[in-house]
């Protein structure tokens, strides 16, 4: 489900096709369009074509077919260095033999700046990663997290209106990461540029994007806000890769409007919100999240169905309780409690009955 | 790169649990661990002492040590060292008394042809000198110096007595005057007519030539070497195996197919006369000169420079070339300001491999290089040959000298441990 190609768009693929080796396309009929300023994050499994993607918009790779404009200017021709385009780097990709001041001048350089005017934004772009103090040591004496900050100010200092980074955090542990994520997230909103991220990490993608493309197989399955994506997954691939999802078999029973019945294959009867199937007596995955699993009663809407379930398990998260449930033949089925001071204990081998409101289940393709 | 960039901390006076200083024992549980691993390279140390450093040694002492002279004229070494203060230009009768005798000798011992020799490195054309002097010793009378000088003049000559008086020392520095050129004149050492100069004028042309071979290897190497490091694994594979090819081949069969393709009858020159842009006259003398030397000696060194080059440009990962593209820079700047600079350690590694080798390369330009490719480890081969061992030690120390130099200076100017060979 691509999004519709507008003609304002800052970046636009389309109808966009590559292959490596002329057998097999890695990127199939790609359709994607940016707006200006916008923080769009490309997420997907291994080898699902995000950094072929973002290799061709960068002008390293030639689109097999279809055409990419940058700014309503097609870029097809145009060689790397003339796109202007910044980028960060997994790896950082710092020149090992400059040391950080002459990393950053270097973009300045190459442009023809003279030497005031560089050192002046090599201070700014340096400051605004707080790394100034930093300016005369080589890549090699800095921390990971140190070369990230030293990597994005380098793509930013030429003040380049796009900036791609390719799993710019994958290489930092899990605190440094974070608080990346957020300086990221403040600079985009603080220059006003636009960002092309990839990343493997949903966590990530819906903390810092505006949109967020989610590939698979060389497709954009889904290209919607993070709490679209993630409460209204349009396919089962989606509903699976973001989060954490119960996935109930079973067939379409009625189907009205905005409603359905389906009767799982079980036998008992849940309510379900129709996504991608169209008729009565069609197979379809039913998902929910565990977050949305209710087992008390009273918080139900009036007439929702409840089927039964026993407690297999209870896992202590600290801030959650997780609760592993047998439910409709299926021993993988998860809730999770709020860990509150009020909140009923449960305990294995205990038999509930669960239920969710309607809009949060959510009847997909099989 | 000198600046810590954490702060050492001063571990003033820790101790294990029982009471000892942590340094001692320490140093203690390190020592029995280093002992074991002596042992283990023991072996390799006596060999390299055997067969490496003894030998240079050996070379070493050679180059400071003649006794030709000294050991078959007594009589001359005992009145040099009684007369050490002796005035050369008009020697006294006793000195020609001593000489006279010890010519005799020489004749019954036989060993004219030896203190001949010693003495005609640093005075040439002494040999037959001495051969006559000794045939004609026994029958001279007193007074021997109108006596000897009535057999030939020469034996007056100043020079010749200042050789005798050095030559009666065993140990002597006069190789390596004699290797830069210098010789004995009446007057005292000096140096030889322009004529004469062959060791330094040989030397500065090995340089020159190993200069030019290590810059046209360079040049060969760094797009193959680029190449290697880039193309797929598969024709990556195939290529690195045309590289060492050479490697297995004989150095022998190497050097004579240049000889086939490169000689006045061979095939490049067929070639151009067939495509007519040379006339059958004027065949290129392309091999047993200098430019043989250098054409098959970059060929046998090239596989040098390629594998340090290989190994440098192999981990430089292509995200920087990427990066330098994505911030503006031109290919040819990319090139120049971000994959050159990061190649350097192995151009420095493979320069100095080759220039080294090239330096001490002797069978190419046997073989190829005619009157005018030789290079000055021919020349050591060439005193080899004719048992002039001490002056053969000399140009070789000398050799091995300026090498280490070079090295040193590279150490100043590069720093070895950046080196990378591979
Ligand atoms: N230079 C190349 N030559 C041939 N095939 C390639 C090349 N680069 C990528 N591919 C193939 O294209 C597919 C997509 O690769 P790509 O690098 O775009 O995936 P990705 O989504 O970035 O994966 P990851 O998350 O692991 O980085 C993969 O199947 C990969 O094997
Ligand atoms: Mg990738």
């Amino acid at each position: 489900m691509a999004a519709e190609t507008r003609n304002d768009a800052f970046v636009a693929f389309e109808r966009v096709q590559k292959s490596y080796d002329g057998v097999t396309l890695v990127v199939k009929d790609l359709n994607l369009s940016i707006g200006k300023g916008e923080f769009l994050t490309m997420l997907g499994p291994s080898g699902s074509g995000k950094t072929t993607c973002l290799m061709m918009l960068a002008g390293f790779e030639t689109a097999t077919n279809g055409e990419i404009r940058l700014d309503g200017q097609p870029i097809n021709q145009v060689p790397p260095h003339k796109r202007g385009i910044g980028m960060v780097f997994q790896n950082y990709a710092l020149f090992p033999h400059m040391t950080v001041g002459e990393n950053l001048a270097f973009p300045l350089e190459v442009r023809g700046m003279g030497k005031s005017d560089r050192d002046d934004k090599v201070k700014r772009a340096l400051d605004m990663v707080q790394m100034f103090s930093f300016i005369n040591r080589r890549p090699a004496q800095l921390s990971g997290g140190q070369q990230q900050r030293i990597a994005l100010a380098r793509a930013l200092v030429f003040d380049p209106k796009l900036v791609l980074m390719d799993e710019p955090l994958g290489a930092l542990d899990k605190q440094l990461r974070e608080h990346m994520q957020f300086e990221i997230k403040h600079l985009h909103e603080r220059l006003g540029i636009t960002v092309v991220y990839v990343t493997h990490d949903q966590g990530e993608a819906l903390t810092m994007s505006d949109r967020v493309a989610v590939f698979n197989d060389g497709r954009i399955q889904q290209l919607a806000t993070p709490s679209d994506l993630y409460e209204r997954p349009e396919n089962s691939f989606v509903a699976q890769f973001i989060g954490e999802n119960n996935k109930l078999p079973g067939t379409i029973e009625e189907l009205s409007g905005d409603k359905a019945l389906v009767r799982l294959q079980t036998g008992e009867l849940i309510d379900a919100t129709p996504v991608n199937v169209k008729q009565k007596g069609a197979a379809t995955l039913v998902s929910i999240r565990p977050e949305r699993v209710e087992f008390k009663p009273e918080m139900m809407p009036p007439g929702a169905h409840m089927i039964d379930a026993e407690v297999l398990e209870i896992i202590y998260m600290g801030d959650i309780l997780r609760a592993v449930l047998r439910v409709a033949g299926s021993d993988e089925f998860v809730m999770k409690m709020r860990n509150t001071l009020g909140q009923t204990k449960l305990v294995p081998g205990q038999k509930i009955k669960v239920g969710w409101h309607p809009q949060d289940a959510r009847a997909l393709d099989p | 790169m000198a600046e810590a960039t954490d702060p050492v901390t001063q571990t003033a006076l820790l101790t294990t649990a029982d009471g000892r200083p942590l340094k001692t024992a320490l140093a203690e549980a390190q020592a029995k661990a280093r002992r074991r691993a002596f042992l283990l390279v023991v072996p390799l140390i006596l060999f390299v002492i055997m067969t490496f450093l003894i030998p240079i040694g050996y070379m070493l002492k050679r180059s400071f040590e003649h006794d030709g002279f000294a050991s078959s004229a007594p009589a001359m070494v005992a009145w040099f060292a009684a007369n050490p203060d002796f005035d050369p230009t008009n020697p006294p009768e006793e000195a020609y008394a001593a000489l006279v005798s010890d010519l005799a000798r020489m004749q019954v011992e036989k060993t004219t042809g030896m203190a001949g020799t010693r003495i005609n490195y640093s005075v040439p054309g002494t040999i037959s000198l001495f051969k006559g002097g000794a045939r004609a010793a026994k029958n001279l009378t007193p007074p021997f110096k109108e006596a000897l000088l009535a057999v030939d003049a020469e034996w007056g000559r100043p020079a010749l007595w200042r050789g005798m008086q050095s030559a009666s020392h065993v140990y002597t520095a006069e190789f390596y005057l004699v290797a830069s050129d210098r010789k004995l004149t009446d007057d005292g050492w000096a140096r030889g007519g322009d004529k004469e100069r062959i060791y330094l004028y040989l030397f500065f042309k090995t340089f020159l030539i190993s200069g030019i071979i290590t810059f046209l290897c360079l040049l060969l190497a760094f797009p193959v070497a680029h190449l290697l490091a880039t193309l797929p694994m598969a024709k990556s594979s195939l290529l690195m195996i045309f590289v060492l090819l050479p490697f297995w081949t004989s150095l022998l069969v190497r050097t004579t197919s240049w000889i086939a393709l490169l000689q006045e009858q061979g095939v490049a020159n067929d070639l151009l006369v067939a495509l007519g842009l040379i006339t059958e006259e004027g065949r290129l003398t392309m091999m047993y000169n200098m430019t043989g030397t250098i054409v098959a000696m970059t060929h046998v060194l090239l596989p040098f420079m390629i594998l340090p080059l290989y190994s440098v440009m192999k981990v430089i990962p292509p995200s920087y070339a990427r990066a330098a593209r994505s911030l503006g820079a031109t290919s040819w700047t990319t090139f120049r300001r971000v994959y050159l600079p990061q190649t350097l350690p192995g151009i420095a590694a493979g320069s100095l491999l080759v220039f080294i080798l090239a330096v001490g390369y002797y069978i190419t330009p046997a073989l190829v290089g005619g009157a005018d490719g030789q290079l000055i480890s021919n020349l050591i081969s060439f005193h080899m040959s004719k048992s002039n061992w001490s002056l053969a030690a000399a140009i070789a120390a000398m050799l091995l000298a300026s090498i280490l130099l070079l090295y040193w200076l590279y150490d100043r100017l590069v720093g070895i441990d950046r080196l990378k060979f591979g």
